[in-house]
């Protein structure tokens, strides 16, 4: 704009002058507004752009965390996210013991990136504990306010955990919610004081928003569950695991259905867990499922997070399971904890997502692994993706701790929340 | 005092009687806590439902009692806080005896000239905007399913007394006369939480048909029958609301009866007209939270 105007006015007077001034301020402030208010894409799904690999290297740079590189090649489709192999620890590019960033997260990080802490509710959990821990230890440096330097504190810790494994929307929420808490602290309040207050605050998110949650869902759900069902489950979700044992604890007549999938095969443990209770169970792979579909009367699924317009994304598979049983008319319940609501919009799987070691889908069988040299083989690449999203129309109901809702309504709930808080 | 209610005033609908036998047991109510008033309140509610086992009288009975302990969070004092609840009371009923006449103001602008309408059994609503729509001068024909066991004859000739051409058509010819018909409107004995309704059995079978013909399918209710249930299909419908009352208290294994009521998913409705407004299957949850969160 203050080009075309300077250009046009061959000479110069006051009012063409101030008319230049003027327009240079709008853009800036315009400028500066835009870039307020539109929310800039988080760098973990911008890999393919290298000017923000670079700012993303600076920035870690400073906050003294190594960077992980990607490791194999990536699909093109999804070649906007980070691939890493779980050979290769961030730890193994740290100085033991670090300067920079507190061992318990250390720990945490490494036990994220080898699967060892694994789903999202346990994610959360552990994510919550190391933090307290790192509370525990803190001390406000002198001149310093307790309020503004540990939410700084915390932020390379997050950068560090973020470069181990993408964080899940329930620890993205957490965080926020700590965060808030942290800057709440009044100045005038002694350093033990509020650091107590801070461990109280995160016991009863803890207590809250997961444990009693689950109850609540619980009770939801085991209304739902009449004698004689046969209720599907996929993967591993706690808490769907928890639902099932609360209703046979409670004497309700079911039998269940646990698929798996590879290579991940969480039904492992779903199933262990369940025969131990004595439920009579049923083991299949997904390839199985339109075979048994036709004896299911329920479907339950876990989430690991719902997004504002409704879809829900979950374990690679999860869309699969509620499209087929949506063709065999089976009611799909949802079970999610409302701390996992986001407010982020998706409406297919490619556009943000997670790539997992493409090394596990390697199989090692009768002493032959056949795609052992899958890296020579140029125009061969092997996708591991972790989430997909389920659209609304698939899902029947979602159980949350607020009760039962259609799957429509979760914007209502995450404006009822905002509106509490 | 209860059953005279309802059987004496036909145009009064269910739910409305039993808020109102509710408010004269409220007003003569002797207990001395909020606690035990809610008990004898809870109680009065459960005989009503014996007496009439309908999806409306077990609605209106929870919102009337949500509204009741809303007030008594507010008041410590028993007796001020029945003086507030009676007062509210009365408000409430006020505002829903108006709730039908507002439904029939929004929906009769969606019947054009020349229309023809498809309902099913007799609703007292659906014949308040068939009314409202002939008042405004416009010229539709209305077909009646028949709706056995208890067939709807009474549907037929009110409309005949309007001076609307109507028909009679089996339950089974639904389908058939479904090209002929531009809309479907049907009325509600209660609205789910997903959106979906609970009607009079054969309700669900013109609805599947309305969607295979792209025909629109419209609900009329009004707001005191939203109710908090959330079926997934037909069984998951509490046994309470599918057969009478009588029914249920005379018969033993009630597999060899046949259901009263079905319920239609909200996937096959295109718009519920309510005295809240005109919503979509997916904002009566928005609606419900809001009445009772």
């Amino acid at each position: 704009g203050t080009s075309v105007v300077v250009y046009m006015v061959p000479q110069y007077s006051s009012i063409h002058i101030a008319a230049v001034v003027v327009s240079m301020f709008s853009t800036i402030i315009c400028g500066f507004l835009f870039l307020l208010v539109v929310k800039r894409l988080p760098e973990h799904v911008q890999v393919d752009d290298p000017a923000v690999v670079k700012r993303l290297a600076k920035k870690l740079e400073r906050q003294q965390i190594p960077l992980r590189s990607d490791y194999g090649y990536k699909v093109s489709l999804f070649s906007h996210l980070h691939q890493y192999s779980r050979k290769a620890p961030l730890t193994q590019l740290l100085s033991i013991p670090s300067t920079v960033i507190h061992p318990s997260i250390v720990r945490l990080g490494l036990q994220y990136s080898q699967g060892i802490v694994a789903g999202s509710n346990a994610r959360s959990v552990a994510l919550l504990h190391a933090f307290k821990q790192v509370i525990r230890d803190y001390t406000t440096p002198p001149n310093e306010e307790l309020s503004r330097d540990l939410v700084n504190k915390l932020k390379p810790y997050i950068s560090f955990l973020n470069q181990c494994r993408p964080l899940s929307a329930s620890m993205g929420n957490a965080i926020k919610y700590i965060k808030k808490e942290i800057s709440n602290i009044p100045s005038q309040c002694k350093e033990e004081e509020a650091k107590t207050k801070l461990l109280t605050c995160i016991d009863r998110y803890i207590e809250e928003k997961i444990v009693l949650a689950a109850k609540a869902i619980s009770k939801y759900a085991i209304e739902k569950i009449s004698d004689g069902d046969v209720i599907l489950v996929y993967g591993y979700s706690s808490l769907v695991n928890n639902i099932l044992c609360e209703a046979f604890e409670k004497s309700r007549k079911f039998r269940v259905i646990v698929v798996d999938s590879r290579p991940r095969l969480e039904g492992r443990e779903a199933l262990r867990r369940l025969v131990q209770r004595g439920i009579s169970c049923t083991y299949v792979l997904i390839s199985a499922l339109s075979y048994i579909l036709p004896e299911v009367s329920k479907v339950f699924l876990g989430a690991h997070a719902l997004l504002a317009n409704g879809y829900v994304m979950s374990r690679v598979g999860t869309s699969q399971i509620a499209l087929v049983a949506r063709t065999y008319n089976v009611p799909v319940l949802v079970c999610c904890e409302t701390y996992k609501f986001c407010e982020r919009v998706q409406t297919d799987s490619f556009v943000s997502n997670e790539l997992d070691d493409p090394d596990d889908l390697m199989v090692t069988r009768k002493g032959k692994t056949q795609l052992e040299n899958w890296q020579d083989v140029s125009s061969l690449g092997l996708l591991n993706l972790v989430y997909d999203v389920t659209p609304p129309d698939f899902v029947d109901l979602v159980i949350t701790d607020l009760g039962m809702i259609p799957c429509t309504s979760v914007p209502v709930v995450l404006r009822v929340k905002n509106l509490d808080q | 005092l209860d059953e005279t209610q309802v059987r004496q005033d036909p145009e009064v609908p269910s739910a409305v009687a039993a808020i109102r036998t509710l408010l004269e047991f409220l007003k003569r109510d002797q207990s001395e806590t909020i606690l035990g008033l809610r008990e004898n309140l809870t109680q009065t509610i459960r005989r009503l439902e014996e007496a009439d086992s309908s999806v409306a009288v077990s609605s209106g009975g929870e919102l009337f009692l949500r509204f009741i302990s809303l007030t008594s969070l507010e008041h410590p004092d028993l007796s001020q806080c029945k003086k507030v609840m009676v007062e509210r009371g009365e408000l409430f009923l006020k505002k829903i005896s108006l709730s039908r006449s507002k439904v029939a103001k929004l929906c009769h602008t969606f019947i054009k000239d020349g229309a023809k309408i498809l309902t099913h059994s007799s609703s007292r609503v659906v014949l308040k905007v068939l009314e409202s729509a002939a008042a405004d001068k416009k010229r539709f024909t209305v077909y009646v399913t028949e709706s056995q066991p208890d067939s709807a004859g009474q549907m037929a000739d009110k409309l005949q007394n309007l001076n609307i051409p109507v028909t009679v058509v089996l339950d089974a010819a639904v389908g058939y006369i479904m090209e002929k018909v531009d809309l479907v409107i049907v009325g509600a004995e209660g609205v789910v939480e997903s959106g979906g309704i609970i009607n009079k059995i054969g309700t669900y079978q013109l609805a599947v048909c309305s969607k295979a013909h792209n025909k629109p399918f419209y609900v009329v209710a009004e707001s005191f029958k939203f109710v908090r249930l959330y079926p997934l299909n037909q069984q998951d419908v509490p046994e309470r609301f599918k057969y009478k009352a009588d029914t249920l208290k005379a018969v033993e294994d009630l597999a060899e009866e046949h259901p009263m009521i079905d319920y239609t998913p909200p996937s096959l409705i295109t718009l519920l007209f309510t005295d809240l407004g005109v919503l979509t299957p997916s904002a009566v949850s928005d609606e419900l939270i809001k009445l009772y969160l």
